[in-house]
């Protein structure tokens, strides 16, 4: 398997990555105190790791070139195209199995395990709900939002404002949040939308810095850097609960939130908006060819999304009842697209096991978490070089024709 | 007045700076199509390597020049390099793929580079030091007209008028604006299409790695966190002059360095960055195409 020829080119590129890390791996200046501080050892792991990985990287290519051969022969590959998840689901009598027990599980991980592990799971639901929000407009419309974090900021600043400024409560600021988040998604949206994709994804950019500069700097407004303080926890026809209370309560909300959303999102999907989005995604042209308003479903998914990261910037603030614009900057969109990304896009239970790996992994790898933007970041490349539809990745809607010429249930 | 000339030369050296990222966004854009957005990242590893190289050269008792030539060369050379490995690895394999795919590929990029000199150097700022004198010839005007800007202007104006003649006159920029016109088109007729790409992506690499240490050393820190705030106005001058086209690069780089300064000056200074975005934003609503780009249209 290791000719000779192979193992002269990863020696080549093993030596170019040593070439090419050498200033910044190897050696560490200090300008003031003048001294230079030479780190070879770093310069013998990346010759390894660069030669190891370039044949990964080449059988990593060889394997989707033959896939992508496979594919173009005929459609035999339809049914085993699946992985297991999609087939135990589109089995009701697993799919029922697999709920229930996971159902019940959420219903009783808070008292079984410790309020820290609430916590953080209350985290990670929190990231399900925006992975899935932000599945809609880059997975189903195909935008690309960079600027996602913009509308969790809006949502959570709403509710940390009202309740400053006017004393209003977590259930009245639930919706206000979600809608003035979508509020500006539209207006955000009626400019750039007319635009090609990649300015989109960039104005939204410049909108996620913009929210958090505005933030940062209004100090009558926000309480600039410093944030707000103070916020309370949402509340239970007006109960006095405890932290911890108020704590796995929160956690119970999250889980509503999250079957809301995936049935919300799965019956989306499948109506005439989520076909219409698909459409979009795949040929604006056509589509529009075919009497699809472009701007209109456009608008919608967007602000859709945006409603979404408003409900959980609502409860952001309400769980951690303290916000400052550090919350919001662009690593946290960046941490959202990854989600959406490795998850498949598109795909619902690709996007929840994103977010459950994504935000759980580095909870419980402490030590790997100095890494984690960095894997992240590594994540977005191999994922769309060698897997660009996900783990977990949607399958189309695809009709097989039986012998009764029944269409084919679809769960996804 | 003087303010007014001070502002003026600040904002231009700061556009000066910006044309040299915005380069290479605008030169890649038009051959590939795509948004490269480690390119910011590439400046920022020019500074680190220009700062690492200037310390040591420093140390080791160099004469001044000597520093400043070096370690230009070291940021260029190791630049090029990045921005050539990054094609390989993160953009070739998806050049037939959605433009959505590349971009995100692109994106994840820069969040690995950023990360990877967090890692290997420090999250602190580093002060760097200041490699360009002062001049004494400047010195009736040094209070308005610092030697580095002047730097910056010049050195700016010179790879300008090289990168302008390397486009117009020569082979290789006769195959890179075939290339960016119609890339099939340009394989037929025997360019090296790969080839162009890599040199496309060097060349912007290497201005980026110049502007990279210009900048560090007038501003006197860096940080791994540099190459993204200054990667997005860059990319701003470029869609502000329209993408894809060079000598609009340039100009819409000294618009918005001119605006940046004088909006920081006479208005407030806490919200510098947020004049930037809301220009882009501006100009994406009325002139999508920019000021001399040529309106995009499509063929069914």
């Amino acid at each position: 398997m290791f000719t000779f020829e192979e193992l002269k080119r990863s020696f080549l590129v093993s030596i170019w990555f040593v070439f090419l890390t050498f200033p910044i791996m190897v050696i560490r200046v200090d300008s003031i105190e003048k001294t230079v501080q030479w780190r070879w050892m770093n310069m013998v792991y990346v010759a390894i790791g660069s030669f190891i990985l370039s044949f990964v990287f080449r059988y990593m290519m060889q394997r989707k070139e033959m896939k992508s051969e496979d594919n173009g022969d005929g459609d035999k590959k339809d049914k085993t195209g699946r992985s297991f998840i999609h087939r135990w689901l589109a089995d009701p009598k697993y799919r029922n199995a697999i709920l229930g027990s996971l159902l019940a599980a959420a219903i009783i991980f808070p008292h079984v395990f410790s309020t820290y592990q609430t916590s953080i799971m209350t985290t990670a639901l929190m990231y399900v709900v925006l992975g899935l929000g932000l599945n809609i407009v880059v997975g189903l419309a195909g935008l690309l939002d960079l600027g996602y974090v913009a509308f969790y900021a809006v949502g959570a600043y709403t509710y940390a404002l009202l309740y400053h400024f006017f004393g209003v409560g977590f259930w009245v600021a639930l919706p206000i949040g979600g809608l003035l988040a979508a509020l500006f998604g539209i207006l955000l949206g009626i400019p750039v939308l007319r635009l090609r994709g990649d300015y989109l994804a960039i104005v939204t950019l410049g909108f996620g810095e913009i929210i958090r500069l505005v933030m940062e700097n209004w100090g009558a407004f926000s309480q600039g850097p410093s944030g707000v303080s103070n916020i309370p926890r949402p509340s239970f026809f007006g109960i006095d609960m405890s932290l911890d209370t108020a704590l796995v309560y929160t956690y119970y909300l999250m889980i509503l939130l999250v079957i809301f959303t995936i049935f919300f999102v799965n019956r989306l999907q499948d109506s005439r908006l989520g076909r219409a989005w698909i459409a979009l995604r795949e040929d604006e042209i056509a589509c529009q060819a075919m009497g699809i308003d472009k701007m209109k479903t456009k608008l919608v998914a967007f602000s859709l999304g945006a409603f979404w990261a408003g409900i959980v910037g609502v409860i952001f603030a309400a769980k951690t009842t303290f916000i400052s614009p550090r919350s919001f900057t662009f690593i946290e969109s960046a941490i959202i697209l990854s989600i959406v990304v490795l998850g498949g896009m598109g795909s619902i239970i690709g996007v929840i096991f994103g977010a459950l790996i994504l935000i759980l992994l580095p909870e419980y790898l402490r030590a790997l978490s100095e890494y984690r933007m960095l894997a992240f970041g590594a994540i977005l490349v191999c994922m769309m070089v060698f897997r660009p539809q996900g783990i977990i990745g949607s399958i189309r809607r695809t009709y097989t024709y039986q012998n009764r010429k029944k269409a084919d249930g679809e769960v996804s | 007045m003087d303010y007014f000339i001070e502002l003026l030369f600040s904002g231009l050296s700061r556009g000066a700076i910006y044309a040299l990222i915005a380069l290479g966004y605008t030169m890649v854009y038009g051959i590939i199509g795509l948004i490269n957005f480690a390119h910011g990242e590439i400046y920022m590893i020019g500074a680190f390597t220009s700062f690492i190289i200037a310390t040591i050269l420093t140390i080791l008792g160099f004469p001044g020049l000597a520093i400043i030539l070096l370690a230009g060369l070291a940021a260029v050379i190791w630049s090029a390099s990045y921005g050539y490995t990054i094609e390989k690895v993160a953009y070739k394999p998806l050049r037939h793929a959605p433009r959505l795919s590349a971009l995100i590929s692109a994106i994840g990029m820069s969040m690995f580079l950023q990360n990877y000199v967090l890692l290997a150097q420090t999250s602190d700022f580093l002060p760097f030091p200041q490699l360009v004198p002062d001049f004494d010839f400047m010195e009736p005007i040094a209070h308005i007209v610092g030697s580095s800007d002047m730097v910056i202007l010049v050195t700016t104006t010179v790879v300008m008028i090289c990168l302008t003649i390397l486009i117009k006159y020569t082979k290789i920029g006769k195959a890179m604006r075939a290339t960016s016109q119609d890339r099939t088109m340009a394989m037929l007729v025997g360019i090296n299409v790969n080839r162009i790409i890599s040199i496309t992506f060097i060349i912007g690499s290497s201005l980026a790695a110049i502007g990279g240490m210009l900048v560090a050393s007038h501003i006197g820190q860096i940080n791994f966190y540099i190459g993204f705030i200054a990667g997005i106005k860059a990319f701003t001058a470029a869609v502000l002059g329209g993408i894809g086209s060079i000598p609009g690069a340039v100009l819409g780089s000294v618009v918005l360095g001119l605006t940046e300064s004088f909006a920081t000056g006479y208005v407030s200074s806490d919200y510098e960055d947020v004049f930037a975005f809301s220009l882009l934003v501006l100009i994406l609503i009325f002139k999508p195409s920019g000021l001399l780009g040529k309106a995009d249209t499509q063929k069914v």
